[in-house]
């Protein structure tokens, strides 16, 4: 069982630290452009909630038949607070135990998490582009609506962009810094 | 011979020709030279770099240009109603032209005040006076709504309003016409002389809400107050008002107003006046006016009665007041950014006073009165002079000032705007306007501390400057660049209304405050319905009241039946939006009054008395989204004494109708 290097903790225990920031910020944004909207809207996924026009966006959505965007639908809202918990503490503990097998496996948590929300993002938005009232007022042959997973998208007068926010940054970020350490821990100690 | 005598005439009338169109003044056309165009062009999608908010005169209301473009904004309803939004119209705004003569749905705008801090622009609020049926309004900068209309007691006409002072302690009102005052107001038109009495009125401004209340009254003699302004820097705590028809007449003032040579500039020591009441002194007299507020959580006005106002008699308290006599009939009377000096315009005088505020204050110290009139000290008119402006035009109005110690005076008779030094009284330019100028503007030219740069005309006479439009006109203003030596005219612009005075703003003052939306969790109107589920219809008596939202592109409800001949509907729409620029609109067929239009978050209430049996179509009234045509409903009314039931719905589609049309 290969130890660390002491930079290699200290960063490690960093990461680990900055992670309680994205309880505090956004962690995905989705904005939209329209001719009538040069100003753009935005909706912000927090750990726990939504911000931003959210109420203008379902208002304009429910013309393609979208459901009402609302925070209640999403049991995410309840569970990711322990998700980060759990990593901020797996982080510590890795900088504690000192440990290269920890390090590799607090990489790991933190990219499965990324993927898992990616893939649950993914879902929703699947969801709710493709399950449409049949009633609405515009229906288009063909279309449906779901937003872009990362990168901007057109649909109909709306360009939508999705990406990361602060706190996805930040999610980023770190699993960048523990990739970096972890192949100067190989290089070091072979 | 006789050929070249007919030749000798011929060219001899050829010349006159030529001799007599030479003579004729240039055409507008010529006036405008260089690069004009380009100082008054604001490309798509920029800014005007000033807010005008101009009076509106007969019009009632307040308009909001943008300079240099001169591009019509806005028309804000204060004293008038105004069917395009529904205020006047609505059972929220009611109220806010309630007077002690009931609802008055019109007056006469003239002057702006905009507030002040420190001797400038603040950008909080907009205040203007009622000439008509005496009146003063606040208008919010950051919504653009008339927040609040005081009326004032005692008072006949109210036009040297409503001018602020430095930190916006007070606005005042003074009557234009002076009237009898008091229990006995059934006296002879001939008894002016004793029965006749004037007031100003110092409206208190509270420093955080705007709120208006009369802090006290003057009583003064029985003369026509005309134009005022505050003091500022070292003159604050005073006030000066112009005053016409000293000779007292009550019939053809044309004539017998204009005899005496000289009439007064008023000089008011408010700070004096406010010693005197600290003291106890002053008298609460019995009175009754209007005094109407905007309740922006309701979004509804409301109207109380006030009952009694605080009166101070200069005559018997002294040195509150003193005259300084002015030729002729003034009418401007206007301070300079430094406060020293105060200039005015006597509308038939050749040449134009500049009173100093220190000379004024040594005067009254030396007791150096050429008498009194009417138990106020007359100070000598040399003892106050500064000096006079010689020769300036014909028929001086008013002055503005810039930030280089220069003043603009606008000419009604010689239709020009003069420029010249407040110091050395030298005049430097003139431009012709077009024409006969009245009021005129510079960005920040009453505050201590003038934007310049521009100077703008409001015309009182049109005539070929547009397009014609029949026997009535639109108004014209042309705005002047002041930033050189000489003054060059930029543009003509037509203005709504008639406007007289007007001030402009830096639009970064104003502009990062504009409200977009009001929240709908701040409202907290008794009838909004604060989402679809809240939607309903309740009978109270003969009263229906339909608490209704909408949205795009629906209205809940929007199938009303139960409603019955002899009720009275009030429709009360929240506008459910949260979204900027997104109003919608609310008309039933047959409604005896306007359309009501809803802010996003706001509750407006439209009332409908319904004459006939039958259903009646209402409908969204702005242009909101791409389904607004749809957005519509039916009232269906029956008959007196049916037993239909109430009920209400929306998307709600009955059993029978199901099966398709055959």
């Amino acid at each position: 069982m290969k130890s660390l290097k002491p930079i290699t903790r200290i960063a490690v225990a960093v990461v680990a630290l900055a992670l309680i920031c994205t309880y505090f910020v956004p962690l995905w944004q989705i904005l939209m452009w329209a001719p009538q909207y040069p100003e753009g809207l935005e909706m912000k996924i927090w750990h726990n909630t939504l911000s931003g026009e959210v109420r203008t966006i379902s208002a304009l959505n429910h013309y393609i038949g979208m459901r009402t965007i609302e925070v209640g639908m999403f049991p995410e809202f309840g569970y990711i607070q322990y998700i980060i918990g759990f990593l901020i503490g797996f982080g510590l503990i890795t900088a504690v135990v000192n440990k290269r097998v920890m390090l590799i496996s607090f990489l790991m948590f933190i990219l499965a998490t990324g993927l898992g929300a990616l893939i649950d993002f993914y879902i929703w938005g699947y969801d709710y582009g493709h399950n449409l009232n049949p009633e609405a007022p515009i229906k288009i042959e063909g279309m449906s609506y779901q937003p872009p997973l990362i990168g901007t998208k057109q649909l109909l007068n709306f360009t939508a962009f999705s990406g990361p926010d602060i706190g996805g940054w930040i999610f980023i970020v770190s699993a960048g810094v523990l990739i970096g350490f972890l192949i100067y821990e190989w290089k070091k100690n072979k | 011979m006789k050929s070249v005598n007919k030749m000798i005439a011929f060219l001899a009338l050829a010349g006159a020709i030529v001799a007599v169109n030479s003579c004729k003044p240039k055409g507008p056309q010529d006036a405008v030279v260089g690069n004009a165009a380009e100082k008054v062009y604001v490309a798509p999608g920029k800014y005007d770099e000033f807010y005008n908010i101009v009076s509106g005169g007969f019009n009632g209301q307040m308009s909001v240009y943008g300079i240099p473009s001169g591009r019509l904004f806005r028309i804000i309803p204060v004293f008038s109603q105004f069917p395009e939004n529904g205020y006047g119209f609505s059972e929220e705004t009611k109220p806010m032209l309630m007077t002690s003569h009931g609802f008055v749905p019109w007056d006469d705008l003239h002057h702006i005040a905009l507030s002040e801090t420190k001797g400038e622009h603040d950008g909080r609020w907009a205040f203007a006076n009622g000439n008509n049926t005496p009146r003063v309004a606040r208008v919010s900068l950051k919504t653009f709504k008339t927040e609040e209309i005081l009326e004032l007691p005692n008072s006949g006409g109210n036009h040297s309003s409503p001018f602020i002072t430095e930190n916006s302690e007070y606005i005042v009102a003074g009557t234009r016409f002076s009237v009898p005052v008091g229990d006995n107001r059934d006296v002879p038109i001939s008894s002016y002389k004793q029965n006749f009495k004037g007031t100003i009125s110092f409206i208190k401004i509270d420093p955080t809400t705007g709120r208006m209340n009369i802090g006290f009254q003057l009583k003064t003699p029985g003369v026509d107050f005309d134009l005022s302004r505050a003091g500022k820097g070292p003159s604050h705590g005073w006030f000066f008002f112009s005053c016409y028809n000293t000779e007292q007449a009550y019939t053809l003032l044309e004539q017998n107003a204009t005899q005496k040579d000289k009439d007064f500039i008023m000089a008011v020591n408010w700070k004096k006046a406010e010693e005197y009441i600290a003291q106890g002194k002053g008298e609460k007299v019995k009175a009754k006016y209007a005094h109407n507020m905007l309740n922006e959580s309701t979004h509804t006005a409301s109207s109380e009665m006030m009952t009694e106002v605080l009166q101070l008699d200069p005559t018997v308290l002294k040195d509150i007041i003193y005259f300084i006599p002015c030729p002729k009939s003034p009418h401007g009377c206007d301070t300079d950014p430094s406060g020293e000096y105060i200039v005015a315009s006597g509308k038939l005088a050749a040449l134009i006073p500049v009173f100093s505020f220190t000379k004024i204050q040594k005067a009254i110290a030396d007791k150096d009165f050429e008498g009194e009139y009417a138990g106020i000290p007359v100070i000598k008119y040399e003892s106050a002079l500064h000096g006079e402006v010689k020769k300036p035009g014909l028929g001086p109005l008013h002055t503005e000032f810039d930030e280089k110690g220069n003043a603009y005076t606008s000419f009604f008779v010689s239709s020009e705007i003069v420029k010249w030094n407040v110091k050395s009284l030298e005049v430097l330019d003139r431009v012709p306007t077009y024409y006969s100028i009245g009021h005129l503007c510079v960005p920040g030219g009453p505050t201590a501390k003038p934007h310049g740069k521009y100077v703008i005309a409001y015309n009182k006479i049109t005539k070929d400057r547009y397009l014609p439009t029949g026997p009535e006109l639109t108004q014209s203003a042309q705005l002047y660049d002041i930033s050189g030596d000489k003054m060059q005219l930029l543009l003509d612009f037509p203005t709504t209304g008639e406007p007289h005075y007007a001030e402009a703003i830096p639009a970064s003052l104003v502009m990062p405050n504009s409200t977009k939306i009001f929240k709908i969790e701040e409202n907290n109107h008794p009838y909004a319905a604060k989402g679809e589920k809240e939607a309903k219809v309740e009978r109270k008596g003969n009263e229906v009241h339909v608490y209704m939202t909408a949205i795009r592109s629906h209205l809940v409800p929007d199938n009303i039946e139960g409603i019955k001949l002899g009720d009275v509907v009030y429709f009360h729409v929240t506008n459910l939006e949260q979204d900027w620029d997104v109003p919608h609109g609310f008309a039933i067929k047959g409604a005896a009054n306007a359309e009501i239009l809803i802010m996003p978050g706001e509750t407006q209430t439209l009332k409908w008395t319904p004459d006939e049996v039958g259903v009646s179509p209402f409908y969204c009234t702005d242009f909101c989204s791409a389904l607004h045509q749809e957005m519509q409903g039916y009232a269906r009314v029956s008959a007196a004494g049916s037993n239909i039931p109430l009920k209400f719905s929306t998307g709600v589609i009955a059993e029978e109708a199901k099966s398709s049309p055959k």
